[in-house]
């Protein structure tokens, strides 16, 4: 433990990447943006640092937690460093786009969190994400959530988990059971956990008007397969049409998806309120084997343009790329190279450049150093034949 | 991987009580646990295994899905950060209460109460929703002396007969909550191993409201 290597901690929550996992992950990066301008999303860069007004318009207590914050030396005023693109995102669609007909937009890129997500989460995630808004119907959340599965296929996690609700639900029974808001806090966290012994204790204890018991007791115990939805059109009919328009919302949005994306892995957990803060329709998280946490997220949240002059309806998924990278199959992929050597004869040059612009990897062996082809990660290597510069597997003559 | 279940439990009162109830569900570790020095112990279950492990880690493990299953005391719960667990069951073993207790007759010295304990959140809930400023003072054991000695004017421990508090001139003054043992999931494989899971939760709640 000398203090001098100290110097090369990094804070808690924020790591590098480092070769040959930078490049990969570069790579990655850039088939999802294709992915995305391939579904016709347009890719939009929100800037790092924005007013904290500006940046937390329209979001909850959550993120401002989640925000770090710098005086601005210009005007004095309070700098956030974004923390989730989204709302920058809703921001760019409502004050400067203002079309009428749907936007699709994409971002990627760093954000940074004052806390980290979860056990041994970062503070530092690489953030994708693609947003549609200007169109409410259930059409455009299956879209975003078989565009979110392909995203996770390209990304090379397996076991993909697709878990639906639907905010609606919750509301409906909120606004029929008419809590003072610690109750409501209280149910809220209750139900987070699943925490059914609790909200039979809350039914005994609490007014909960006849007719309501059966619905908030049920609600608990919504989660698991397509049956899931007919279980809760019995269990929930006290709660009358709202809720059920809600299951028949999650209903038609889960046959488009699976149109769009074969053997779509769709669940449903009708009392998850991940989100709930600022989703207004569906929301959903993916989970994949090896993760104890969900590792892409999304939902609708027609909202929040209005802080920004302009209602539009709004959809949308995110996902920390850098995290789909370490838990995915394309860390695995080899890279390919080829030795150049040292050398002044003629028309090795031109190879050099025709083999780089067909988008080959050209390493020039500088001479007198040490180590070898493989040493410098090459496959190949430029060997002279019978008077010709020929490209040569490593160790075949 | 997929179709095995794993339940983090701590050695002591929580799996004395808790074994009977897994019994129940066919599930006895093929080792006793009271002799084996082991620390993960396969079942009569194919596919379900134990890890026995401290009471505070019990949480860290089920939130970070290396075991999907845990039992825990609502204490622990109480003092563990993180919305990565859901918390399907009260088990209703191991219980005890958190009791806020201080010296028999004694009075407070005007100013900031201190208050010794190990389960600092749960103590700056119950002062702060009564709207009180105390200092608490983190101890992790052998609360009881702190009053005769100075260090604080009350203590907030798990109580169960209360012995302990008398034994050492304390009596409790509140009780802050019945503490219990309460079965753990993972959020993650609640969903991804929910076929399995679901079942196992159902089977076990029928067990505990007998």
């Amino acid at each position: 433990m000398q203090a001098g290597n100290r110097h090369w901690l990094l804070p808690e929550g924020i790591e590098e990447v480092l070769p040959p996992d930078a490049a990969r992950l570069e790579r990655l990066c850039r088939d999802l943006l294709d992915l995305l301008a391939g579904w016709g999303y347009e890719l939009a860069m929100p800037p790092l640092a924005e007013f904290i007004d500006a940046l937390l318009t329209g979001s909850g207590e959550d993120l401002d937690l989640q925000t770090f914050k710098v005086t601005d030396q210009l005007s004095g005023r309070l700098l956030g460093i974004r923390a989730d693109m989204t709302p920058q995102v809703a921001r760019i669609d409502a004050h400067y786009l203002r079309r009428d007909v749907p936007a699709r937009l994409c971002y990627l890129g760093p954000v940074l969190h004052t806390l980290p997500g979860g056990p041994g989460g970062s503070r530092a995630p690489l953030q994708l994400g693609a947003e549609l808004y200007g169109h409410a119907g259930p059409e455009s959340d299956a879209e975003i959530l078989a565009l979110c599965l392909r995203t996770l296929q390209v990304a090379g996690v397996r076991g993909v988990h697709l878990d639906l609700g639907h905010v609606g639900i919750y509301q409906t029974l909120l606004r029929r059971l008419q809590l003072d808001p610690a109750r409501e806090a209280q149910l809220f966290d209750s139900l987070q956990r699943k925490a059914a012994a609790e909200i039979d204790a809350y039914i005994a204890q609490w007014p909960v008007p006849a007719g309501l018991a059966g619905p908030l007791r049920a609600l608990v115990e919504l989660h698991g397969g397509p049956g899931v939805l007919s279980d809760a059109r019995r269990q929930l009919r006290p709660l009358n049409a709202e809720a059920l328009v809600c299951i028949d919302n999650l209903e038609r949005i889960a046959a488009l998806t699976a149109r769009q994306f074969k053997d779509a892995p769709l669940f449903f957990d009708l009392a998850e309120l991940r989100g709930y803060h600022y989703h207004t329709g569906m929301m959903f998280s993916c989970y994949i084997p090896g993760a104890g946490s969900g590792v892409a997220f999304g939902g609708r949240y027609d909202a929040i343009g209005a802080a920004f002059g302009r209602e539009r309806p709004a959809t949308g998924f995110s996902t920390d790329v850098k995290r789909l990278f370490f838990l995915g199959s394309t860390r695995d992929r080899r890279a390919t190279a080829i030795l150049a050597p040292a050398s002044e004869l003629p028309a090795l040059q031109e190879l050099v450049d025709s083999l780089r612009a067909g988008g080959a990897v050209v390493i020039t062996h500088l001479p007198g150093q040490t180590g070898g082809a493989a040493d410098l990660g090459c496959d190949r290597e430029i060997v002279l034949e019978r008077g010709r510069w020929v490209v040569k597997p490593l160790n075949c003559g | 991987m997929t179709d095995t279940l794993t339940l983090a439990i701590s050695k002591g009162r929580v799996l004395n009580e808790a074994l009977p109830l897994l019994a129940q569900l066919g599930i006895v570790p093929v080792e006793d646990p009271a002799q084996s020095r082991k620390l993960i112990l396969e079942t009569s279950q194919a596919g379900v295994r134990l890890v026995l492990v401290r009471a505070a880690d019990v949480p860290t493990y089920v939130e970070h899905g290396a075991a999907e299953l845990g039992i825990s005391g609502k204490d622990i719960l109480l003092e563990h950060d993180g919305d990565g667990l859901y918390e399907p069951l009260d088990l209703g073993v191991a219980r005890c209460r958190l009791v806020l207790a201080g010296p028999q007759g004694g009075s407070v010295a005007p100013g900031r109460m201190r208050v010794a304990t190990k389960y600092v959140r749960a103590v700056r809930d119950y002062f702060a929703d009564r709207g009180e400023q105390v200092e608490i003072i983190r101890l992790y054991g052998s609360m009881e002396i702190a009053p005769g000695l100075g260090l604080a004017d009350r203590i907030v421990d798990l109580v169960d007969s209360g012995r302990t508090l008398t034994a050492n001139n304390l009596v409790p003054l509140d009780t802050i909550m019945e503490i219990s043992a309460r079965l753990i999931v993972n959020k993650a494989a609640m969903k991804m191993k929910g076929d399995i899971i679901r079942p196992f939760v159902r089977r076990l709640g029928e067990l505990v409201r007998r």
